[in-house]
This record gives C-alpha cells, sequence and structure tokens, in this order.
C-alpha cells in the first residue's frame, strides 16, 4: 500500500536519507530499524508529508503521494511527541482527530469508544499535566488511531509504558494491522521487532543496509550454530566436522563447519553412543545482527558535506 | 479551508475561556486609570513647598512678593547667603538694585534644587512684583482699583476649531491629544501583550512537542497563521468589551451630574447653535461640561474606532508573525528567546517613543515620516488620527500608511512562514538572526 522508491534527502551538512527504497504491504507491520541519526526520522517526515523528498517517489494506494490529503489517512506518532499541558483531555482528542478531518460527532463518537476500550473514560475533563508520563503515553497512541488511518507510523510507542500498558498497545497494533491498516514501526528495541514485525528495513547513514522478513533476515544471517544436550557427551570433537564454542556440563555450543549439515554431526554423536538430549539450531537474535551490521560503522554520524 | 478555522477556534477558544482574560480586559483599563491617576496625585503633591530667602537691595519687594502654598518668601532682616540653610530656606534670592532700562542679573542660590517648574514660576513672580512696583510709582492707580481691573478682564476664553470648507467644528485640542495618546499607547500594549502571546504559544508548542503531532496533520504555515489570527480575535474581542466598557461608564458618569446643571448644559447647546457667543452668565461647571460633551460629540468616532482597528490588525500582524517565528527557534530555554527579541522590541519602543514627541505637533515631518514607515505607522499613526483626518492627517497619508503597512505584514508573514516551518521541528540548536535568514530566504 506505500512504495517509496530511490527517496533522498539531503540537508546542507549531511546526506540525511540517500536514495532508500522499499514497500511495506496492506495489513503488515513493518520495522524501520537504525542507530541514532541514520535517517529514520527524516524518512518518515518524508512519508507523512512533512518534508518534501529531494528526489525520488512515494506511492500511496497505487497512487502519489498528496500531503494534503492522504495526511488524514496516515497516523504518525512521532518520537519527540507530546499534547497541550493545558487543554482538556477530551477536547484535545476531540481536537485532534478533527484536525485530521473527521467530522465533529465522528470525532466525538471515535474519542469515547477508544475511551471506552482503554478505560480512560475518567479522564475526559482532566489535563495533561495531570496525568502521569505513562497515561499520557496511552492517550498518545489513541489521539494517533482515531480517525481509523490506513497508515500508522510510530516511533518508539512503548518507550516509558509498563508492561500491562505496553501489552495492551502491543494488542492493538495486532488488531488494527488484523483489520488492514499497516503499521511502520521505529524502534531501537530488537525484541520488540522481533516480536511485532513481519518485515523489517535497517538502514544506516541514509542507507538501507538490509530489507526482508524477520525469518529470512535470521536465516541470512546464520552462523551455523546449534546447541547440543547429550549424555555422555563425546570424549573427542572432531575439529573438521565442528568447533565447540561453549561447553557447559552436558551441553556443548558448536559450529558446523561448511560442507557438512546437522545430521553428519548427529550421527557422529550416535556414533559415539552419545544419548542426545537435545539439538536446536542457534539463530541469531536480532539485535546480534543490528550491532554485527552497524559496528565498526562510527558510532555516532559524521557530519560530511554533500558531493553533488 | 477547514483545518485552519479549526486551529482559529481552538487558540481562541482556549483563551477566552482562560479566567485570566476576563481578569486582564477589566483589570488592565483599571490599573491603566489608577497610573494616571497616582502620577497625576504625585506630580501635584511633588510641588513641595520651598521656603526662599530673599536679600532685596530696592526695599520694596516685600510688598509686591506674595507668598502662598508653593513658595514662602522670607524677608528677615539677618538672613544672609552663610546662614540662609539654618533659618529653613532652601535658597536664597538676592535682588540688587535694578536700574530702569538696564538689564540687572538677580541671582538665586540653593542648596537643594528646585525643580524647573519652580524656577519658571520664581521668575514669572518676581517680573509681575516689578511691573507692579512700576505701575504703582508711575501712576497713582489704587491697589485694590488694579486688581478689580485685572479680574474684569478675565471675560475671554479661546475655543479652537477646525476648518473644513462650509463647516468649521468645535474641537478640542486637549482631547484630541489625549485620545491620541490613549490611541498609540494602547497599540503599543496591546501588539506587546499580544505578541508575546503569540511566542509563548508556539514556545509551548514546541517545548511539549506537539508540534510534530500536529504539522503531520496539518502544514506549518496554517497552523502559524490559525494560531496569530486565533490570538488577533482575542484582543479585537477585548478592544469591543472596552468600548462597551467606556460607553457605560460614560453613561454612568452622566448619570451623577445633577440635574440642574444638565439643563444649563443643554440651555448653552441652544445658545451656541443659534450663533450666541455669551455664555458668561452660565455657571463655569456647566461650561466645561458643555465643552467637553462638544468636543466629544464632534469628534469623529468611527474614524478612530475603524482606523484603531485596521492599524491594530495591521501592526499586530506584522510584529506577531516576527514574534512566531522567533518563538519556533527558541529552544526551553527563555534566555534565547531574550536576545533574539531584542531587534522586535527596539522599533516598537522607538515608535512609542517618537509618538510621544510626535503627538506635540502631529502634521510636523516627523510624524509624517514616522506615520508611513510600517515600522512605527500603527502607533504614531493612530496618535495622529483624532486631529482630524482630511485636516491634520491628509487623506493620501492615511492610505499610503495603510497600504506600505499592508504590504510589510504580508511580507513579515510570509518570511516568518518560511521560518517558523523550519524552526518548529528543530531541537537542540541554538538559533541566531544568521541562521534564521538562511532559513527565510535561502531554503
Amino acid at each position: 500500500m506505500l512504495e517509496v522508491a530511490h527517496l533522498k534527502k539531503y540537508f546542507t551538512t549531511q546526506k540525511a536519507v540517500d536514495d532508500i527504497s522499499f514497500r511495506v504491504e496492506k495489513g503488515a507491520i513493518f520495522g524501520l530499524l537504525g542507530p541514532n541519526g541514520a535517517g529514520k526520522t527524516t524518512l518518515i517526515r518524508m512519508i507523512t508529508g512533512i518534508f518534501y523528498p529531494d528526489e525520488g517517489s512515494i506511492l500511496f494506494n497505487g497512487k502519489k503521494f498528496e500531503a494534503d490529503e492522504d495526511s488524514a489517512r496516515i497516523g504518525y506518532m512521532p518520537e519527540e511527541r507530546g499534547l497541550y499541558k493545558k487543554m482538556k483531555i477530551g477536547e484535545q482528542a476531540i481536537y485532534l482527530a478533527r484536525l485530521k478531518g473527521l467530522s465533529s460527532s465522528d470525532a466525538q463518537r471515535q474519542v469515547k469508544d477508544w475511551f471506552v476500550r482503554f478505560e480512560m473514560q475518567s479522564w475526559w475533563n482532566k489535563k495533561i499535566e495531570d496525568l502521569s508520563k505513562g497515561m499520557a503515553q496511552k492517550l498518545q497512541f489513541v489521539t494517533t488511531v482515531l480517525h481509523r488511518p490506513e497508515l500508522i507510523i510510530l516511533d518508539e510507542p512503548f518507550s516509558g509504558l509498563d508492561p500491562v500498558n505496553a501489552n495492551l498497545i502491543k494488542d492493538e497494533i495486532f488488531r488494527l494491522a488484523s483489520e488492514g491498516a499497516s503499521i511502520i514501526f521505529s524502534t531501537h528495541r530488537m525484541e520488540q521487532v522481533e516480536e511485532i514485525c513481519d518485515h523489517i528495513i535497517l538502514i544506516n547513514k541514509g542507507n538501507k543496509i538490509l530489507d526482508g522478513t524477520v525469518s529470512h533476515v535470521k536465516q541470512e544471517f546464520k552462523e551455523n550454530l546449534f546447541r547440543i544436550s547429550a549424555r555422555p557427551l563425546p570424549v573427542q570433537h572432531p575439529e573438521n566436522l565442528y568447533e565447540v564454542l561453549s561447553n557447559n556440563e552436558e551441553m556443548l555450543t558448536i559450529r558446523i563447519k561448511n560442507g557438512y549439515g546437522p545430521n553428519d554431526v548427529l550421527k557422529y554423536f550416535i556414533e559415539q553412543q552419545s544419548g542426545i538430549t537435545a539439538f536446536t539450531e542457534l539463530l541469531p537474535s536480532l539485535n546480534e545482527i543490528f550491532i554485527k551490521l552497524v559496528e565498526g560503522t562510527s558510532l555516532s554520524r559524521q557530519f560530511q558535506p554533500k558531493q553533488s | 479551508m477547514n483545518k485552519i478555522g479549526l486551529i482559529i477556534r481552538r487558540e481562541y477558544l482556549t483563551r477566552i475561556r482562560n479566567k485570566t482574560f476576563l481578569i486582564s480586559t477589566f483589570l488592565l483599563p483599571l490599573v491603566i486609570v489608577l497610573f494616571i491617576a497616582v502620577t497625576v496625585f504625585l506630580a501635584m503633591k511633588g510641588r513641595t513647598s520651598h521656603r526662599i530667602a530673599v536679600m532685596d537691595q530696592n526695599g520694596y519687594f516685600k510688598d509686591y512678593l506674595k507668598s502662598d502654598s508653593t513658595i514662602f518668601f522670607d524677608f528677615s532682616p539677618g538672613i544672609d547667603t552663610l546662614n540662609y540653610p539654618e533659618k529653613n530656606c532652601s535658597a536664597i534670592l538676592i535682588i540688587p538694585v535694578l536700574n530702569e532700562g538696564q538689564k540687572t542679573i538677580y541671582r538665586l542660590k540653593y542648596k537643594k534644587q528646585l525643580g524647573l517648574s519652580n524656577v519658571d514660576d520664581l521668575e514669572k513672580r518676581i517680573n509681575s512684583a516689578i511691573t507692579d512696583h512700576l505701575i504703582y510709582t508711575r501712576t497713582n492707580i489704587t491697589r485694590s482699583r488694579l486688581d478689580s481691573i485685572r479680574a474684569a478682564s478675565d471675560i475671554g476664553e479661546l475655543q479652537t476649531f477646525s476648518d473644513e470648507g462650509k463647516k468649521s467644528q468645535a474641537s478640542s485640542q486637549g482631547l484630541s491629544y489625549a485620545v491620541g495618546y490613549a490611541c498609540g499607547f494602547l497599540i503599543y500594549l496591546l501588539t506587546f501583550i499580544y505578541g508575546a502571546m503569540v511566542m509563548r504559544g508556539v514556545m509551548e508548542e514546541k517545548t511539549s512537542r506537539v508540534a510534530e503531532v500536529i504539522v503531520s496533520s496539518v502544514k506549518p504555515f496554517p497552523l502559524m497563521l490559525g494560531k496569530i489570527i486565533g490570538i488577533g480575535a482575542v484582543g479585537l474581542t477585548q478592544f469591543l468589551l472596552w468600548i462597551v466598557l467606556i460607553i457605560v461608564l460614560f453613561m454612568g458618569a452622566q448619570a451623577f451630574i445633577p440635574h440642574e446643571l444638565l439643563q444649563e448644559v443643554n440651555h448653552i447647546q441652544q445658545a451656541n447653535a443659534m450663533g450666541n457667543a455669551q455664555v458668561a452668565q452660565s455657571s463655569e461647571a456647566a461650561r466645561q461640561i458643555f465643552v467637553v460633551k462638544q468636543s466629544i460629540q464632534n469628534t469623529n468616532w468611527l474614524m478612530i474606532i475603524g482606523c484603531f482597528a485596521y492599524y491594530f490588525i495591521g501592526g499586530y500582524l506584522f510584529y506577531a508573525s516576527l514574534f512566531a517565528a522567533v518563538g519556533s527557534v527558541v529552544n526551553e530555554d527563555p534566555q534565547e528567546a531574550q536576545s533574539l527579541l531584542l531587534p522586535i522590541t527596539m522599533p516598537i519602543i522607538f515608535s512609542f517613543l517618537i509618538m510621544s514627541i510626535a503627538i506635540q505637533d502631529p502634521g510636523g515631518s516627523l510624524a509624517v515620516w514616522s506615520s508611513m514607515i510600517p515600522f512605527s505607522a500603527p502607533i504614531v499613526m493612530m496618535a495622529r488620527i483624532p486631529y482630524g483626518v482630511p485636516n491634520t492627517v491628509p487623506v493620501w497619508q492615511l492610505l499610503l500608511s495603510m497600504a506600505l503597512l499592508a504590504g510589510c505584514f504580508l511580507f513579515s508573514v510570509w518570511m516568518a512562514g518560511k521560518i517558523y516551518r523550519t524552526g518548529i521541528l528543530l531541537y537542540g540548536k541554538k538559533p541566531t538572526w544568521k541562521t534564521m535568514w538562511k532559513w527565510a530566504f535561502k531554503a
């Protein structure tokens, strides 16, 4: 439903986004990952129509993206977010919904629905300054999705939420996706990405360096690591077959050498009269992949003059 | 556009509903009135009475220099330049022998400054003492006779009329001055109050981080414009309430005037309408009320209020958009705003100073030029308009000034919009005028 092609945005001091393309399917939960300063926010700001791209195209539902019309179909929860501190919560939610193009009565109804769902009815006449950070976060999420957007962009949606409320919002994200909304989810928290996202891209220094489904990416970066538990363990470990990385009582972590497969290892263990109790493949976590890809590039992004 | 309407509505309603709005609407005029009353009171009270020792070598000043509540003349014989402070005198006046037809210097020595008005007063008294002395010694008129002639001669009264071709309008310089000053001062005050309000509103959006949320629904420019218009509407509402308040107060004040006095006033009005200039037989109070009433009736209030609305809106749009631009670039630190505000507040304060000079000579070249330049036009022009539009302020000047102001606020709103667009989403960068300039004209 969203197709981004060769998007570029250069600022005077750096190339914030340098030729990034990807597509987000309808109903998908899409992870947008990257270290600080990778260009995520700039990319999102172009998709939400806050910035114009220097080059490239954004297709929204197959048509060229028009910020004026399409912004009503996007819900954006920025990382730098907040609400009017002195405004009553109910009024504020309605105001934000109406800015997204909902009629007065529609806005009223939607806000009431969501407040009931999130058990926030008693908040109506309170002000933001009376809320805790977590409560304000919940409200922020509600105001983001009030107008039933087709594309929801969430930048670090769980920061500041306790596990109960984080779960509540996670469930809402799944529900919204199952109802057909596409969700772009930007975060540094890789365990959340593994749990929630179907498809991810990783960007660094304005470039896309990884693109694929979570399982596909893990397969791509696997290092033939396996964990094997057996009793008793073989006395000898043939070095041409596998390499022992760690030996913890009756559990081994091994890397199988090129040219061999898991069956070769199992066969060897059986031959050695070793009773296998467990054998699992160790896939790298996204966290490890992330660190591996980003490490070595300087941590904070250097300012470089753009070359034209 | 529907969205800008929503923004205006929010900005307007949240401020109107606020208790501070009601309080400031009714308290501000009170504070101003109180301020004026206190300054007048202090100025009156400030005339402390002085005791001045006199060393007169002519011998006759004793008879003519009259002491009163502000100055007391001490002619004690033993007083001299060395001992006058011990005798509780703040100054000593030394009058040498005055020879006729020859300028002679008399001197005043003091330990404590007397103040300019006292010195002028003193000189006048000495001169009239000399005149009196000469009249008595040269003629054989008696003192009581001279006094009665003086009293009888006080029958003329100057009334000013503004010449408008067919008819001439009775006008009051005093009232024009007061209204002009009040208008200029109000524009000055409102520009500051509402400009600062716009800036605080923009800063609130930025520091509370709501800006990016809103900007994903509305473009920054309508957001800024909506805020400026919404807050301007609050200002206009306040202005309207003040007009209502003034009318109510005016009616109320009239109710306190005794009925007989009012009838007398009506009588003068009729007499005056028939071209009868003899108003001397009516009482002083009635005459004064008549003058005030007539000049109020003859002032073109519609013109003043209409122009006030225009210059308030124009000046407000011009300055408020600059305030908004500054608000958009500063971060949490109010200190940053302070230094950026200087180039905006200086012209406003300057305009006010120019206005207080220009109002003394509303047709002079300073007044004319400064009411053309858009920076100072709202304040200075508003001070001139109550003096009369086709006469003191020619129509072409008014129209040119209005047109220039309009062009200028369109430009400043456009420029502020460009700065605002970039500034509102940028955090943590220390703003300078240089970067703002770049955003406005290069981006």
